[in-house]
């Protein structure tokens, strides 16, 4: 009796360890901002977003237990030093498999470059610069939620279907304001408009009155806003302060989140046109999920960013699950053979050149009168199909994909 | 029109009166780094996120009390104000103590306050955290109350101070941050001040000029001089000037040096508060304000020297004009051309440009 039991457990034991052997184990990292500027835009969200992905992937019986899977998060502090040494060590030492979110272009590049030459995965959301998948593009990044030819497509695109056809850009002066200003001036050139000029603005900046002034002496129709979170802010709201808005000149703000919109109060920016590629309120299952979020997130809701993260944390374990293996190479190709699908993003795909392809909101800011809560800040004013958001595969000068 | 390096010169008026109005703010916030390291010889690294508390006090009092703009104004230095006095007393002024009995009052009480907050009453850790120290500097204070408290015989090196006050104000933005994120609040512009005037010169429309600006140049320049003149022109600034060089006499003459003292640093940090509630407005409402600016208004005073009260004023006004310039003929540099100044100047007048060399 008691030898059998011995046995058995010896048994299970063996069992057990053949299960162990069979175990995938992968390792997330979530390298963002997690203190700066940009620390509302990823930060602790996009860390939530992914926790919240890897139970999901459990509860739906995506991943079984034979996947194990890690999260680690660092904050990059929008250095593209500090960044690439982060990676690096995580993909040496630490055995990181996959680095998600990536605000800030010039970081997001570097790190690209790092996960291609150690042949891991890079899953980016939060960077906007369409060079990672344009001429910079690599066989290891995909680049989820949204990026400057998207936001040029959606917002600068309907400026100048609203009669917008000269414009004068403030930039912020790095990758992400010069090639969201590259992009956007590409939008409005081919519409038939005119760039009447641009001044880079040193990153980040408190005070804009003076670039705004210039912008009013240009006279330009449309002051194109290319630069992000508390530059947006500031530039916004010393516009209004200015009279610039009353003066007959709109502003586009090209890269605007939900957190800045509620940094400026609705009285502010009430009226001013953005484009996200999710927004909380769609449906019932975005918003009960962003409530979800919220909970976690001192009562916070989630932008693209962060929902860019869950989703492309979802697709990776499928991938994963499929292959019975994190080896970069398959995992990639799996992900991009396979379709996405998921409940913030809907139905996508991720083409040969790492972009994510989905559908974009085109949004307006309401009116104080029209919000029904703290976070009731905008309105859907189109949701515009897949194929005339982002740029065509053969135009962006990607190296991996094969001209015909 | 009259064009200057290709700029029309009206044009060029109005940005000059704009690197004015930002010159303003480098005014008020190096004026009371000024004061506190002529008086106190600290170098005082919080003062960024006490500029950062004026604002979010101006925020908390119309969110949370109802209280506008005007009233912020006055209250909200007041209250920073405050908490720069409980810190000068519990954390700077141990520095140069001979017994280190009070700061042990004040680690153990807040260490016992948090984990009685967090641990007990199931604070979240933001709350806790604030509610520790304020439950640690109560403990001190009353451990403090009646007791002589010690003037500094031995002098203490910079380091220390700026050390510490540099901790201070990253556990000061760190907590801002965890509560309200780093996005921003919104403030609005006070409804007397809202719109502007189109300013014209012979005619020639130059720049439309909001009220509200006009507002910060005129309140800034009148706190300026006012501080200018207590501690030049009166006798409690000679006081004041008497116990920074030699404490021990002043002492000896019945003044009551350390409480002189932490006065006076309550008022410096005063000054910052004033500054944020003026920024409130116009920049945005976030914990990293102070920081961005801090930096700048830091090469502002050593190029005016450090510890000098005009010379931290006019240059002050003087370096917001130089940026306006910069945002006008070459932009990029404007975050840098301060700091090619302070280089500048720093070679040619080692002690700054109104700085006495000791």
């Amino acid at each position: 009796m008691r030898a059998g039991t011995l046995l058995s457990a010896v048994t299970l034991a063996a069992v057990m360890a053949t299960a162990a052997e069979a175990q995938v184990s992968v390792k997330l990292g979530i390298l963002n901002d997690r203190s700066g500027v940009y620390s509302d835009i990823g930060g602790e969200g996009s860390v939530v977003a992914a926790r919240m992905a890897v139970e999901d992937a459990r509860a739906q019986k995506i991943i079984g237990d034979d996947i194990k899977v890690d999260i680690v998060a660092a904050d990059h502090q929008n250095k593209p030093d500090i960044g690439a040494n982060i990676a690096r060590q995580w993909y040496d030492q630490e055995g990181v498999d996959v680095i998600l979110d990536v605000p800030t272009s010039s970081v997001a590049l570097a790190i690209s470059q790092i996960t291609r030459e150690k042949n891991k995965i890079f899953m980016n959301s939060g960077a906007a610069t369409s060079d990672l998948t344009g001429a910079q593009c690599s066989p290891n990044t995909v680049h989820w939620a949204y990026d400057t030819v998207q936001l040029a497509n959606v917002t600068g695109g309907a400026m100048v279907k609203q009669g917008g056809n000269t414009w004068f850009f403030l930039t912020a002066d790095y990758a992400f304001g010069h090639a969201l200003e590259r992009d956007t001036a590409a939008v409005v050139t081919k519409a038939g408009g005119k760039v009447l000029g641009s001044v880079k603005t040193p990153f980040p900046s408190t005070d804009f009155s003076s670039f705004l002034l210039q912008a009013q002496a240009s006279k330009a129709k449309v002051i194109g806003l290319a630069n992000a979170g508390g530059d947006t802010v500031n530039s916004i709201k010393q516009a209004a302060e200015f009279g610039i808005t009353q003066g007959g000149q709109s502003l586009a703000g090209m890269l605007v989140f939900v957190n800045d919109v509620k940094a400026l109060g609705l009285k502010t920016a009430q009226g001013l046109v953005f484009s996200e590629t999710f927004y909380w309120d769609e449906n019932e299952q975005t918003r009960a999920w962003s409530k979800r979020m919220g909970e976690r997130l001192n009562n916070r809701m989630p932008n693209m960013t962060n929902a860019g993260v869950y989703g492309s944390v979802l697709h990776y374990l499928k991938a994963v699950a499929a292959e019975k293996s994190k080896d970069a190479g398959k995992v990639m190709a799996r992900m991009k053979a396979t379709p996405t699908d998921d409940i913030l993003f809907g139905k996508g795909s991720i083409r040969e050149d790492g972009r994510k392809i989905h559908d974009a909101f085109l949004l307006e800011v309401k009116k104080p009168e029209e919000s029904k809560g703290e976070w009731d800040v905008a309105k859907i004013l189109a949701k515009v199909p897949a194929d005339q958001v982002w740029r065509p595969l053969d135009q962006g000068g990607c190296p991996l994909v094969k001209k015909t | 029109m009259i064009t200057i390096f290709g700029v029309p010169s009206a044009a060029l008026f109005g940005q000059l009166l704009l690197g004015l109005i930002n010159g303003s703010f480098y005014a008020i916030l190096s004026l009371g780094l000024a004061v506190i390291f002529g008086l106190l010889n600290i170098i005082n690294f919080t003062h960024g996120a006490l500029y950062m508390m004026g604002a979010f006090v101006a925020w908390m009092l119309l969110n949370y009390l109802g209280i506008g703009y005007w009233w912020a104004l006055l209250l909200a230095p007041l209250a920073v104000g405050f908490v720069g006095m409980l810190i000068e007393r519990n954390y700077i002024a141990p520095l140069s103590f001979t017994n280190q009995r009070q700061s042990f009052v004040l680690i153990g009480a807040s260490a016992l306050g948090f984990l009685l907050l967090f641990y007990g009453l199931r604070i979240g850790p933001t709350a806790a955290f604030a509610g520790a120290a304020a439950i640690g500097v109560a403990a001190a204070s009353v451990y403090a109350w009646k007791r002589p408290s010690q003037t500094s015989t031995v002098h203490v090196d910079h380091l220390y101070g700026l050390l510490l006050t540099f901790g201070l104000a990253l556990i000061i933005q760190g907590l801002f941050r965890n509560e309200y994120g780093v996005s921003g609040l919104p403030y609005s512009i006070p409804s007397q001040l809202s719109g502007g005037q189109q300013i014209r010169i012979f005619d020639a429309p130059i720049m439309f000029m909001p009220n509200y600006r006009g507002w910060v140049i005129v309140a800034s320049l009148v706190v300026c001089m006012a501080t200018w003149f207590i501690i030049e022109k009166t006798k409690l600034g000679a006081y004041l000037r008497a116990a920074t060089e030699n404490p021990t006499l002043v002492g000896a003459f019945g003044v009551n040096v350390p409480l002189m003292i932490t006065l006076t640093y309550g008022f410096g940090v005063a000054l910052a508060a004033f500054a944020g509630v003026l920024a409130a407005p116009i920049y945005s409402v976030n914990p990293n304000m102070g920081a961005d600016l801090i930096i700048v208004v830091f090469a502002v005073v050593v190029i005016g020297g450090m510890g000098s009260i005009l010379g931290s004023i006019i240059t002050g006004f003087a370096l917001g004009l130089v940026e306006g310039l910069t945002k006008v003929f070459y932009p990029e540099a404007s975050s840098t051309v301060i700091f090619v100044i302070m280089v500048l100047v720093l070679l040619v007048k080692p002690a700054g440009l109104f700085g006495r060399a000791s």
